[in-house]
C-alpha cells in the first residue's frame, strides 16, 4: 500500500516541482511572483487536447502544444510586465493575477466550459514493482520531469544566458552595470518558467483531462511548493513539490481524504512558523 | 379617397374583432441557469420548454388559451433567481413558475413561492425542495433516494455487500453521501469505506488504494465531470477489478468520451432517456421519449439530455393543470396536487398532498451498463 501511494504522490510531487520551478525562475529574475504560472499548465493541457481531439499525430502536437504555452508566456511579460516595468513588485504581482483571469476567460470562451478528454501517450496496461502498480503515463510524467529539470540544471551550470540569469538573481543591480542584458532575461525566464508548466499541463492531461479552471489549483499547489522549498532554489522547488505530493497522498491515504488538502497546506504554515525562508533555502549567495 | 379610408377602417374594424376572439393568454414564468457553471442543465431546458409552447400554441392552445412564457435566466445564482422570481410575480404576474435549475436556487425561492402563493415546479434533484412539504412547491426531477435505492436493490441481488463510496465534496456529492449511509442498513450492505474527494482534485488513488484495502467488493462514486472519470480511469491505473457504480450525474455520453475505455463496464442509474430505444414495447414511457427525441433533434439538431426532460415533465403537469384549473392560483395548486398517472419523460407522476414530487423508483430510474463505448439497458 506504501509503495502504491508513494507512486501516486510522485507523479503528483513531479507536476507540482514542475510548477514551482517556474514560480522560482520568474521570481529569481525579476522579483515578481507570477500567479498565472497555474494557467501556463491549463493552457499546455488545453492545447493537446484541442490538437489532438482534432485527430492531428502526438508527434506534432506535443511540440505545438510546448510552443504554444511558451509563446503566451513570453507575450504575457512583453505586453503586460514590460510596459509597467518602473512599477513596484507588488503591481506586478497584481498584474499577473490580472493575466490568469484573462487567459482563464479567453480559453473558456474558446475551448468552453466542459472538460476535454486526451487519451493516454503510452496504452497498455500498468507495470507492477513488488506488487504495486505503477500507471505507464505516470512513469512518463516522472521521466519528463526528471529530463526537464536536468535540462534547467545544465542551462543555468553552463550556458551564458544561464550564468547570466544567475548573477541577475544574485544582485539585478550588479548584473546590470556588468551589461547584462535585463529585458531580454526577464523575457527569457517567462519563456523558460511558462515552457516548464505547459511541459506539466502536457503530460497530466491524459490523467486528469484539461477544463478551462483547472489552473488554479495547480498554480495554488505549486506555489506552496515553491515557497515550502524556498523560493530561491531550484533543488527547494524540487524537493517542495516531492514532498508536497508525498504528504497528500500519505494522508489521503492512511487518515483521511476529507482534510487532505487541509493536511497538505497545515504542514506548510507549520514548516513556515519555523523556518520562514523555506524548508530547503541554501544561503542567499547560492541562488539559483 | 373616401373608399381607401372606408377600406382602411373596415379591415382595422376586422382585426380587432379577430384579436378579441382569441381567449387571453395563460401567462407562465420560468427560471432556468441558462449561462454561468450550470448552462448545460439550465440550457437545454429553456429550449425544451420554447418548444413546448410554440407546439401547443399550433395546436390551439389550452382550452384555446395560448400559453406566453417569460424566461429569465438565474446563471444559477440564487440572489438572481430570488430577483427574477420577484419580476415574475409583481410585473409579469404569471400563474405559476417552472424552475429553478439548481437545488440552491430552488430552495432560495421556495419560501417566496409560499408567500405570494405562486405554484413553483422546480426542475432540481435536492429532495430538500419538497421535503417537509410546502402547498406550493413541487418539483419533477428524481430525487437522489430514488438512485440509491436502485443501485443498493441492484448490488443485494449480486450478492455484494461490502461496499466503498467515494463521494464529492459539493452539495450533490454531500446530498448522495447522506443518502446512501442512511439507506445501507436497509439493504443489508456494509460502508467499508467513506472517502471523499475535492471537486477539482486530479488524483483518487490514494481514496481508491484505502477503499481496495477495507475489502470493498463494489466501488460507488457519488459526483458530476470531470472527477468520476478520473476515479474510473485510476481504478484501471491501480489494476482494481471490484464492480465499480456511478450516479446518475455522469449520465451523458460526454463521461464515455472523457473515460475512454475504463469506463466499460460501469453501472449507474439513469433516466429512461439515455436508453430509450431499449426499452421494451409494453414500457408506457417510450412513445413519449421516441416523441421528444424525435422532436427535439428536428429544431435543434442535437440529442435532448436529461435535463430538458425535466422541464418537459413541468410543462406537462402545469398544462394538465391549467387544462382543469384555469387562470387561477389557487385553484391550479390544487389541480397540481391530485394529478394521477401523468406519463412524463422521467416517469408516472402520481402527485398527493404528501408527494409533491410523485414519482416512484421503478420508473424514474433504469439501471444501465456502459459497453462498447454507449449505454445499455441492463436487464433486471
Amino acid at each position: 500500500m506504501i509503495l502504491e501511494l508513494l507512486f501516486s504522490g510522485l507523479v503528483n510531487g513531479a507536476i507540482y516541482a514542475l510548477v514551482a520551478l517556474g514560480f522560482m525562475i520568474i521570481y529569481s529574475a525579476t522579483g515578481v511572483i507570477n500567479f498565472a504560472q497555474g494557467e501556463f499548465v491549463m493552457l499546455g493541457a488545453m492545447l493537446t487536447a484541442w490538437l489532438s481531439g482534432r485527430g492531428w499525430p502526438l508527434a506534432a502536437v506535443l511540440p505545438l502544444a510546448l510552443t504554444g504555452a511558451t509563446l503566451v508566456g513570453v507575450l504575457t511579460e512583453r505586453l503586460t510586465i514590460r510596459p509597467a516595468r518602473e512599477a513596484s513588485p507588488l503591481t506586478l504581482i497584481i498584474i499577473t493575477i490580472g493575466v490568469s483571469i484573462l487567459l482563464k476567460g479567453v480559453s473558456m470562451f474558446l475551448w468552453g466550459k466542459e472538460p476535454l478528454p486526451v487519451s493516454p501517450f503510452l496504452s497498455g496496461p500498468p507495470f507492477t514493482f513488488f506488487k504495486a502498480a505503477l500507471p505507464r503515463q505516470g512513469l512518463l510524467v516522472l521521466s519528463s520531469s526528471t529530463l526537464a529539470f536536468a535540462a534547467v540544471a545544465v542551462f543555468f551550470r553552463y550556458t551564458l544566458w544561464g550564468k547570466a540569469m544567475r548573477a541577475c538573481a544574485y544582485n539585478r543591480f550588479g548584473a546590470r552595470i556588468l551589461g547584462i542584458n535585463l529585458s531580454g532575461l526577464t523575457c527569457l525566464s517567462f519563456a523558460l518558467s511558462a515552457a516548464l508548466s505547459g511541459l506539466a499541463g502536457i503530460v497530466i492531461a491524459p490523467l486528469t483531462f484539461a477544463t478551462y479552471d483547472m489552473g488554479t489549483m495547480l498554480g495554488l499547489k505549486g506555489f506552496s511548493a515553491a515557497v515550502f522549498g524556498g523560493l530561491g532554489s531550484a533543488g527547494g522547488a524540487l524537493l517542495g513539490g516531492f514532498t508536497l505530493g508525498v504528504l497528500e497522498a500519505l494522508a489521503a491515504g492512511y487518515i483521511s481524504s476529507a482534510y487532505k488538502d487541509a493536511l497538505a497546506f497545515v504542514l506548510l504554515l507549520a514548516v513556515l512558523f519555523v523556518r520562514p525562508e523555506g524548508l530547503f533555502s541554501p544561503e542567499r549567495v547560492e541562488k539559483l | 379617397m373616401r373608399n381607401c379610408l372606408a377600406v382602411f377602417l373596415g379591415s382595422l374594424l376586422f382585426l380587432w374583432s379577430s384579436l378579441s376572439l382569441a381567449k387571453e393568454p395563460y401567462r407562465i414564468g420560468a427560471l432556468f441557469s441558462v449561462t454561468g457553471p450550470t448552462s448545460f442543465i439550465g440550457d437545454p431546458e429553456k429550449k425544451t420548454l420554447e418548444m413546448l409552447v410554440e407546439e401547443i400554441n399550433r395546436a390551439g392552445g389550452i382550452n384555446g388559451h395560448p400559453v406566453e412564457a417569460i424566461i429569465y435566466d438565474t446563471q444559477g445564482e440564487e440572489t438572481l433567481a430570488v430577483q427574477k422570481f420577484m419580476r415574475l410575480v409583481t410585473q409579469d404576474r404569471v400563474l405559476a413558475v417552472i424552475g429553478p435549475s439548481r437545488t440552491g436556487t430552488s430552495l432560495a425561492v421556495a419560501p417566496l413561492a409560499e408567500r405570494f402563493r405562486v405554484p413553483l415546479i422546480s426542475c432540481a434533484a435536492g429532495i430538500k425542495i419538497v421535503e417537509p412539504v410546502r402547498p406550493y412547491v413541487f418539483k419533477v426531477a428524481q430525487s437522489d433516494r430514488l438512485a440509491v435505492k436502485k443501485i443498493y436493490a441492484y448490488l443485494k441481488t449480486q450478492g455484494l455487500t461490502r461496499v466503498g463510496i467515494l463521494t464529492v465534496s459539493n452539495g450533490f456529492g454531500q446530498s448522495g453521501r447522506q443518502e446512501l449511509k442512511r439507506l445501507a442498513p436497509q439493504y443489508g450492505i456494509t460502508l467499508v469505506a467513506d472517502e471523499l474527494y475535492g471537486p477539482k482534485d486530479t488524483d483518487m488513488k490514494p481514496q481508491l488504494i484505502r477503499i481496495r484495502k477495507a475489502g470493498a467488493q463494489a466501488v460507488i462514486c457519488w459526483g458530476t465531470n470531470p472527477g468520476p472519470a478520473i476515479v474510473a480511469r485510476n481504478m484501471r491505473e491501480l489494476g482494481m477489478t471490484q464492480k465499480l457504480i456511478m450516479s446518475h450525474g455522469v449520465a451523458s455520453r460526454r463521461f464515455i468520451e472523457l473515460a475512454g475505455k475504463a469506463a466499460e463496464g460501469i453501472i449507474l442509474p439513469a433516466g429512461k432517456l439515455i436508453v430509450a430505444h431499449e426499452l421494451p414495447d409494453s414500457d408506457p414511457q417510450k412513445p413519449l421519449l421516441l416523441s421528444y427525441i424525435k422532436r427535439y433533434k428536428a429544431r435543434y439538431g442535437v440529442e435532448p439530455s436529461s435535463f430538458g426532460g425535466h422541464a418537459y415533465d413541468a410543462f406537462l403537469l402545469l398544462k394538465e393543470a391549467l387544462a382543469k384549473a384555469g387562470a387561477d392560483r389557487k385553484a391550479l395548486r390544487d389541480a397540481l396536487e391530485s394529478l394521477k398517472g401523468i406519463k412524463g419523460i422521467h416517469g408516472i407522476f402520481n402527485l398527493s398532498p404528501q408527494d409533491h414530487n410523485g414519482l416512484s423508483e421503478r420508473e424514474a430510474f433504469v439501471l444501465v451498463e456502459i459497453r462498447g463505448g454507449d449505454f445499455h439497458l441492463l436487464k433486471e
